[in-house]
């Protein structure tokens, strides 16, 4: 388990990028809930941490694929794969982070390490 | 509302048909494509998928065991749709008697020339990526004409497979029109740094060859050798089907700005239908995925509820990779009175600018800079639900 942060510190609404093996995006919903995902597009090295945050979907801001931060799962091309969930912990008002540990899905040409 | 069909399958009719399911419309849905294919997503057409490296099951829109429920209409095209909406003739003789209907019709690349020798393509399906990619060969001689969006990705992607590249541009810069002429130039510079020899400010006079295209002849006297040819110099809206169904289609099928036409339980999306802007003051048909991707929702929310839901899109947002760089634009660059680059420089090829009206942003251009590009583009739209439509014309 990884302490990343102060509750207090991410903001409703804000996403924050942790530079783990992969990276790991973390996102404080407008509805208060705290969740985590692969930081990279399963279709092209960009960060979701810098996506576009809609109620509990966070949209890839180059190529506009929507991936559902509770599953992972993605809606529509061109992303087909879905992106690894992780687990968040609250304690004591700090973040906590479980990494997940199946394999990720990189997309193509981006090596990436499975989980700590 | 029992029955509605959705006039073709790409992915503006799609994104409105899984809008349909979405929003629990529960009758009957038709889907007619006049091509025989799976829906295909377009973007790697140009890309990816027209190097090689993306197979057409990559592409493919529907996922894994999608179902709709709906009925699939494949290699037929619409006719004629009867001035009260309830019937659409198709072109294998049959029709659909509907109380609902999508018309998504898309768009069809221009064709300057009514014949054209063998070499000679332009790319809007996938069997147009397929016939242009046997053409990309080591060493072969292609001439783009266009360096608009579809102009200049081919180029890219032609010039990594190994192909000689000539681009022809009839305005001073390419994307001289979308994007203003300072932008443009960045694109421009983008073709330069990576050998592909851009010729811009001048026309083609005509095609030489035959049989087999020979090479481009330019308005200014010169002929440029060529073993193929790229015809990107914009689409036209398929509504010829629609003359005589009573809808105004200057332009487009005109819609308000929520997709919906003239004719009650009509709506139309993607790049065969024109919106009314209110930011613009003007109709506006958008060719690009994104409005095709999102619109679908909003025209089917129109539909299902006669009108009376009215929901807001975004600032229309497009992207474009060439070259390994992706660029990123949000907004209405028309209409800016400045450009000026917040971030990084143009010189470097790394940058975002952002286009004003009366101080106001009203567009953002990115070259990198996603993060911040995402910052502006929220702020945009921000902007945009900002006003209320009451206090505009329309």
């Amino acid at each position: 388990m990884i302490r990343v942060c102060p509750l207090a510190d991410l903001a409703r609404g804000e996403a924050k990028r942790l530079d783990l093996d992969p990276a790991v995006a973390i996102f404080h919903t407008e509805d208060g809930e705290v969740l985590a995902i692969d930081d990279t597009c399963t279709h092209q090295d960009a960060s979701l941490a810098d996506g576009w945050l809609e109620g509990c979907e966070v949209e890839c801001p180059l190529h506009s694929s929507k991936f559902d931060l509770r599953t992972g799962q993605v809606d529509a091309p061109p992303a087909k794969r879905p992106v690894r969930t992780h687990q968040v912990t609250i304690t004591d008002g700090d973040i906590y982070l479980t990494i997940a540990s199946e394999q990720p899905n990189a997309p193509a040409g981006v090596d990436v390490e499975a989980g700590p | 509302m029992k029955a509605v069909a959705v006039v073709g399958g790409s992915l503006a009719g799609l994104s409105a048909a899984r809008a349909l399911r979405k929003q629990g419309f529960d009758g009957s849905v038709t889907i007619v494509s006049d091509e025989t294919r799976p829906p295909y997503d377009r973007p790697p057409l140009s890309k990816s998928f027209l190097a090689g490296a993306t197979t057409e099951g990559e592409i493919a829109l529907l996922g894994d065991g999608e179902d709709l429920g709906a009925a699939w209409r494949t290699g037929v095209t619409a006719t004629r749709l009867d001035p009260r909406g309830r019937r659409v003739e198709l072109s294998d003789g049959t029709a659909l008697a509907v109380d609902g209907l999508v018309i998504a019709t898309g768009a069809r690349p221009r064709r300057p020339w009514p014949r054209m020798p063998a070499g000679v393509d332009v790319l809007r399906t996938l069997d147009d990526a397929l016939g242009l990619r046997a053409r990309l060969v080591p060493g072969a001689r292609l001439v783009v004409v266009g360096a608009g969006f579809i102009g200049a990705e081919v180029a890219s992607t032609a010039h990594g497979l190994g192909v000689e590249v000539t681009v022809i541009e009839a305005a001073p810069t390419p994307l001289s029109g979308p994007l203003g002429i300072d932008i443009g130039a960045v694109v421009s510079a983008l073709h330069a740094d990576h050998g592909v020899r851009l010729l811009s400010g001048v026309g083609v006079a005509g095609l030489v060859g035959a049989a087999q295209i020979e090479g481009v002849e330019l308005t200014d006297g010169r002929t440029v050798a060529a073993d193929a040819v790229l015809l990107g110099v914009g689409v036209q809206p398929n509504v010829e089907w629609l003359t005589g169904s009573g809808l105004p289609l200057t332009g487009g099928v005109q819609c308000d700005s929520y997709g919906a036409t003239g004719i009650p339980n009509v709506v139309a999306v993607g790049d065969c239908a024109t919106w009314y802007d209110r930011e613009l003051g003007a109709y506006h048909r958008i060719e690009h995925w994104t409005a095709a991707r999102e619109r679908g929702a909003i025209a089917v929310s129109s539909l299902l509820s006669g009108g009376t839901v009215r929901v807001e899109g975004r600032p229309p947002y497009f992207w474009s990779d060439q070259y390994g760089c992706t660029l990123q634009v949000a907004g209405h660059t028309s209409g800016a009175e400045s450009a000026t680059v917040e971030e990084g420089s143009v010189q470097d090829r790394d940058f975002l600018a952002v286009y004003r009206r009366g101080g106001e942003p009203v567009a953002v251009v990115a070259l990198g800079h996603s993060r911040s590009f995402m910052r502006w583009r929220k702020q945009l739209a921000r902007r945009a639900v900002s006003v209320p439509p009451s206090a505009l014309s329309r």
